[in-house]
């Protein structure tokens, strides 16, 4: 019996490459049935901002080729899987925008290193993902055109900044995508669709045509359905690149051995801590975000893992932290974007003289949406004469009090447990107005950035209240990506034998034609 | 406000700057929030991942064209991007 194309689409991108390896689906007819969904979907959806549809097939008859000629030897498992890449890296030849104004129609001359692997490893491009404006935001609301909905519930958002590729990935719009976290970029929206995200060690993965938003906390990573998906996408983008300083020269550590290891589901010997301070049960956690990481808990120690709680008492210092370096930053980098050189240029009204340093501003009032003036506005006030040491200084005190706080718990531990966010998935303008409650979100994931250590979020069930998925994080010690996709993939397992199925089996499809 | 403005380069109207005056709090709170733990004996940290700083091999590589370079500009002329009066402002 052939395979329908809703039967293809829903299978994981591990079982795609199987599938195409085997020659019972080529990759142009997997692309195809991906671009058929796409098209189906958006108009509920919106999680693209462009459809790459003609390069995607394009590539993909190039990879069949390929296969047919028998040239694929020493290409990923991936090869000929299709994927959608979030609005935040560049494209040679297709449009990037990063959700904004000040970039609409601009045509980046060259690929980011993790396009120039994605496209070595025979990966067709469908096309670039909806985010917050300069991945800034936490619902994809500030995007410049126009939201994002969440898959499980239209009246929700997906999370932000990379809400378009976890819906995307949640959708089955794409079985894969890439996304960038500064913050939880990744994290937080894979815990609100039922998917998995992971933030890489910081220097993990190249950031090369990564568009900057703060530089010391920016990190690109995979979005997935599975964690070995995830994994199989990581040894894809990760590896050093000398065109990013900060490149780790190390040799990448086994995420996909590991996360095959961890779907033997025996955690004998894996110390797991519950980080006190974020644990679930504090302030400003709906109780049934608490549940479900609780029972998800048990379900870690009923496979073998010892579990304890671990105190990093300057945690909570994070967000004062994190709200000093990422407006800092964001407005030390964005101020490449002066009407120049690319991208928009809006000349001073009649009256204004018609001088460079107008042109700037009136360009940058025009071009950028409001949560990227406040970020900008913001950090130049951190920034300002005077206050340089006091205050970003200050700031990156805390941040070694966080690494410090994390090396020590990874002497007790292997991993570190908390919900990947507060809260299940908001509805839309619940939080727009109160750009601080958004922030306060934020708290679960930004401390992995501060510190530089990896993060994934893998589902943990559906909230009985909100109807809407619950995200489990698990932190590793930095440089150590694997030793977090163990328990992340037995996890998984064990939670799909009492689901029967994918989290994702739970939510309806309705673009997805009998 | 309006200097912050300046040094951003960004033409705000009257009601933005109005309404990031009270937004500066964030910062403020921030700021007082840190101060708490950021003793003197503690060392800053820039990148979380100490990293020696190593230079690549001297190889030569293939740039952008001058015509790529200048496909995604606002506007070109001769070969050049143009720019509006910078002198004697």
């Amino acid at each position: 019996m052939s395979t329908t194309n809703n039967e293809l689409v829903k299978l994981s991108a591990s079982q795609m490459a199987e599938k195409i390896r085997n020659k019972e689906v080529s990759s142009r007819e997997l692309t195809q049935a991906e671009l058929d969904v796409i098209d189906a979907a958006e108009p509920q959806l919106h999680a693209f901002l462009h459809v790459s549809a003609d390069e995607a097939l394009a590539q993909a008859d190039a990879f069949d080729e390929k296969l047919a000629a028998g040239e694929t030897e020493g290409l990923p498992e991936l090869a000929g899987v299709p994927i959608a890449i979030k609005d935040m890296i560049v494209t040679k030849g297709i449009p990037t925008t990063a959700a904004s104004k000040i970039l609409e129609g601009w045509v980046p001359p060259y690929d980011a290193t993790v396009i120039e692997k994605i496209k070595a490893a025979g990966m067709p491009i469908l096309g670039k993902t909806n985010l917050d404006e300069f991945a800034q935001g936490s619902s994809t609301e500030h995007s410049a055109f126009g939201n994002t909905y969440n898959p499980w519930d239209k009246q929700r958002v997906p999370g932000g900044s990379g809400g378009g590729s976890a819906a995307a990935v949640s959708s089955y719009e794409a079985p894969l995508a890439l996304g960038t976290d500064t913050g939880g970029s990744i994290r937080q929206p894979a815990s609100f669709t039922g998917s998995v995200g992971v933030k890489p060690t910081y220097g993990g993965v190249s950031r090369y045509g990564a568009i900057a938003m703060a530089s010391s906390l920016d990190q690109i990573g995979p979005c997935a359905r599975t964690v070995l998906d995830a994994a199989l996408l990581h040894e894809v983008i990760g590896g050093n690149d000398r065109r990013d300083s900060t490149s780790i020269p190390e040799p990448m550590p086994h995420v996909v051995d590991a996360a095959r290891e961890g779907l033997k589901r025996d955690l004998t010997g894996v110390r797991v801590g519950l980080i006190k301070e974020i644990s679930g049960n504090g302030e400003g956690f709906q109780p049934g975000v608490a549940k479900r990481f609780d029972e998800a808990v048990k379900l870690l120690e009923s496979m073998g893992a010892t579990v304890t709680e671990v105190s990093l008492p300057h945690l909570s210092y994070s967000l004062g932290a994190y709200y000093i370096i990422m407006p800092s930053e964001v407005s030390s980098n964005l101020a490449r974007y002066d009407g120049m050189r690319y991208g928009l240029r809006v000349m001073p009204p009649t009256g204004v003289p018609q001088t460079a340093a107008n042109m700037m501003a009136y360009t940058r009032e025009a071009g950028f949406g409001d949560e990227v003036k406040r970020r900008i506005v913001l950090g130049t006030y951190a920034l300002s004469a005077g206050y340089y040491d006091a205050w970003y200084g200050s700031a990156q005190k805390v941040r070694t009090l966080v690494i410090e706080d994390f090396a020590k718990a990874f002497e007790q531990v292997d991993v570190l447990a908390s919900p990947t966010a507060p809260t299940t998935a908001f509805k839309f303008g619940e939080k727009t107005d109160d750009p601080l409650a958004m922030y306060l979100g934020d708290v679960t994931t930004i401390p992995a950035n501060l510190a530089g250590v990896p993060a994934i979020s893998v589902p943990c069930g559906v909230d009985d209240e909100t109807n809407m998925p619950v995200g489990f994080q698990f932190f590793a010690p930095q440089k150590r990506d694997d030793v977090m996709y163990k328990p992340a993939a037995a996890l998984e397992a064990a939670l799909e034998e009492t689901w029967g199925g994918n989290i994702l089996t739970k939510m309806a499809t309705p673009w997805l034609a009998d | 406000m309006e200097h912050l403005a300046d040094l951003s380069r960004i033409a705000l109207t009257d009601e933005e700057i109005t309404r990031m005056q009270g937004e500066l709090n964030v910062i403020a709170d921030a700021i007082d929030e840190v101060q708490k733990v950021a003793t003197d004996d503690v060392q800053p940290t820039a990148n979380p991942i100490p990293l020696e700083a190593y230079l690549r091999p001297d190889v030569p590589e293939k740039p952008l064209t001058q015509e790529e370079a200048l496909a995604g500009g606002p506007v070109t002329d001769q070969g050049m991007f143009v720019a509006p009066q910078i002198l004697g402002e």
